[in-house]
């Protein structure tokens, strides 16, 4: 009997000591599972911080050889080593703004058009086509901008501007000198065709969020479409538009290639539109691997950390405003 | 009355509502005009001598080889190196942390680092890797390409697992699996399609990348796999051809543009493809 019953005890002993191994085994994998996703979680904070630390080591001679006037000298001199980042600023942000006064009008037009307007059969593929043109590479634009857009601006744009404000007070320095083709007027507008995808397709799903029975309601006391858009959309959607634009604005500052093909890199603030001028991340992508002497590179780095510290307060701004929409949106 | 109030409604709406039409006109008019001229000009050089050539000198004819295979050797080792830190920080995200302030702020933090100028990500790389190293390599540039490819991949996934059931997660708990083994086992595999479709967009992301290779691998005119040397890859060649004054090389920038510009419709394309069937589950 005792014989018999023996190897059944200890199997069943060694069944819950091999239970409890694997459990042990499992509670280690699964630990160590949650700590591996802990990790690679903090990484992402760690790049954030690398970038920044990175930046402002590269940049301290710069700003121990020209100290605070470093942001708002004009000159940009590699042979007398005299570097300050007051062109690349002015253009960054006077080819923003004028990007973005282009593209968000147009943008959100096309927001309504899709939401209010457009044939349901027609919505999906125009929404998709935009969305797909957002994410074609910003070289793309910058090479058309070049070979396509500023010689027409250049032969049928320009010289009728520079005609027509010759005797208007304030525009005709504003559309002064000789029709290059390239220079910031160039930059802006091929930056306005580059955002307004992306302008236009956050719109869109911000203009989503309303809730229907909202704007069936205004239609229902007789509203007319603008005054649906007018009264009940954009009131309820203004955070997460202003958010979308903020997004878009980050993009527009922060855009190199686009621009570089076609602002003509040159460290000058110009009254004219038309002149070639610069921005921060046209600079450092022309002059970067040319650039000789320390102080050189770390001027441009510094602008880099200009840049940085910029687009990161506007996209902050942005992320805040769209996670209160979120939060509204109660998803 | 209320009669003369109704035509100046009608006109004010007629006209908003026009110049809304307007703008959806313009805008897609001008983009579907650079498709049309990429098209064009791309398509008019394309060739097999694109695919089998090197970069030629200045003046003279030759194709894209060396630029295609760096982009595709930098592509792939930036995604191979940016795709798992991603989806298990992403994994974090969606399932232990959630709630927790470090989650918070990590994924405020990663949807900075989804839009930041990739120009920047550059100059970090090249403080960090070509700065020590001495030199330019595609080792940097394959380095920049995973940082950029980090943040896209976290969003995906972090989106796609939410999408997974509570009950599912349940159901594999009930059954004493432990909690990594719900998500590995559960988890991953009901969003697969999503996952993939979160590393696609980050290859569509990448592929057109140019400012950060700028100065991170540099370029190559001849045909080299060598990691720790400066590397051609095809945004850089454009970038190149495209301000030289040589018309051989100005077609070359078209044709490589055309390329990059249907890789990345086609990656897209297929990454919405996958994640409509995800989201019909």
């Amino acid at each position: 009997m005792t014989e018999i019953a023996m190897p059944q005890i200890e199997s069943a002993e060694s069944k819950v000591l091999m239970r409890a191994r694997a459990s042990k085994r499992f509670a280690w994998s699964d630990n160590f599972f949650r700590r591996l996703t802990q990790a690679c979680a903090l990484i992402v904070l760690l790049i954030l911080a690398g970038v920044i630390a990175s930046l402002i080591k590269g940049s301290i001679p710069a700003f121990q050889a020209f100290g605070l006037g470093f942001f708002t000298t004009v000159v940009w001199n590699p042979v007398t080593e005299k570097f300050g980042a007051g062109a690349p600023v002015f253009g960054t942000i006077v080819t923003s703004a004028i990007a973005m006064a282009i593209a968000v009008p147009l943008g959100i037009g096309i927001a309504i058009f899709l939401t209010e307007l457009c044939p349901p059969s027609l919505r999906r593929p125009i929404g998709t086509a935009i969305e797909l043109l957002a994410g074609i590479p910003s070289i793309i634009y910058g090479l058309w901008g070049l070979f396509i857009f500023a010689p027409f601006l250049q032969v049928y744009v320009q010289p009728y501007l520079i005609a027509l404000f010759a005797n208007v007070p304030v525009l005709n320095s504003l559309f002064a000198g000789p029709p290059y083709g390239i220079g910031m007027l160039t930059a802006a507008l091929i930056l306005a065709i580059m955002v307004l995808p992306f302008v236009a397709s956050i719109s869109r799903d911000v203009f989503e969020t309303v809730p229907p029975m909202l704007k069936e309601s205004a239609y229902g006391i007789g509203c007319t479409t603008w005054e649906v858009v007018r009264n009940v959309v954009i009131p309820y959607t203004r955070v997460g538009v202003i958010g979308g634009v903020m997004l878009g604005l980050g993009r527009a500052l922060g855009e190199t290639m686009a621009v570089t093909f076609v602002i003509g890199n040159a460290h000058k603030i110009s009254p004219s539109l038309l002149a070639p001028g610069t921005t921060i991340s046209a600079s450092i992508a022309n002059e970067f691997t040319e650039a000789v002497g320390d102080l050189y590179t770390s001027s441009l780095i510094a602008l880099g950390l200009i840049l940085f510290m910029i687009t990161f307060v506007v996209l902050a701004i942005a992320r805040l405003m769209l996670m209160r929409l979120e939060i509204q949106a109660g998803r | 009355m209320a009669s003369s109030f109704y035509p100046a409604r009608r006109r004010r709406n007629a006209m908003w509502m026009g110049l809304s039409v307007a703008a959806a006109a313009i805008g897609l008019t001008g983009l579907f005009m650079i498709l049309v001229v990429l098209l064009w000009k791309g398509f008019a050089g394309l060739s097999l001598d694109v695919f089998t050539q090197m970069t030629p000198p200045p003046g003279s004819s030759g194709g894209l080889l060396n630029a295609i295979v760096g982009s595709l050797i930098m592509t792939v080792i930036g995604v191979a190196v940016g795709t798992p830190l991603g989806m298990l920080a992403g994994t974090y995200l969606a399932e232990y942390g959630k709630y927790s302030r470090l989650a918070v702020v990590v994924r405020f933090i990663n949807d900075i680092l989804l839009s930041a100028p990739s120009i920047v990500i550059g100059l970090f790389i090249y403080e960090i890797v070509v700065a020590p190293m001495g030199h330019f390599s595609a080792l940097a540039g394959a380095l920049a390409l995973a940082v950029l490819v980090v943040p896209v991949v976290v969003r995906t996934t972090e989106d796609m697992l939410n999408l997974v059931p509570n009950s599912l997660r349940e159901a594999g708990a009930s059954l004493g699996m432990p909690r990594s083994l719900v998500i590995q086992r559960i988890g991953y595999r009901a969003v697969r399609a999503g996952l993939i479709t979160g590393v696609l967009l980050a290859i569509a992301r990448v592929s057109g990348e140019t400012a950060p290779l700028l100065f991170t691998a540099l370029n190559d005119q001849f045909f080299s796999t060598n990691l720790l040397k400066p590397m051609s890859s095809l945004p850089t060649v454009i970038f190149q051809f495209a301000l030289s004054p040589y018309k051989e090389w100005q077609q070359l920038a078209w044709t490589g543009a055309l390329i990059i510009t249907l890789a990345v419709l086609a990656l897209s394309i297929a990454a919405r493809a996958l994640s409509a069937t995800t989201k019909q589950q």
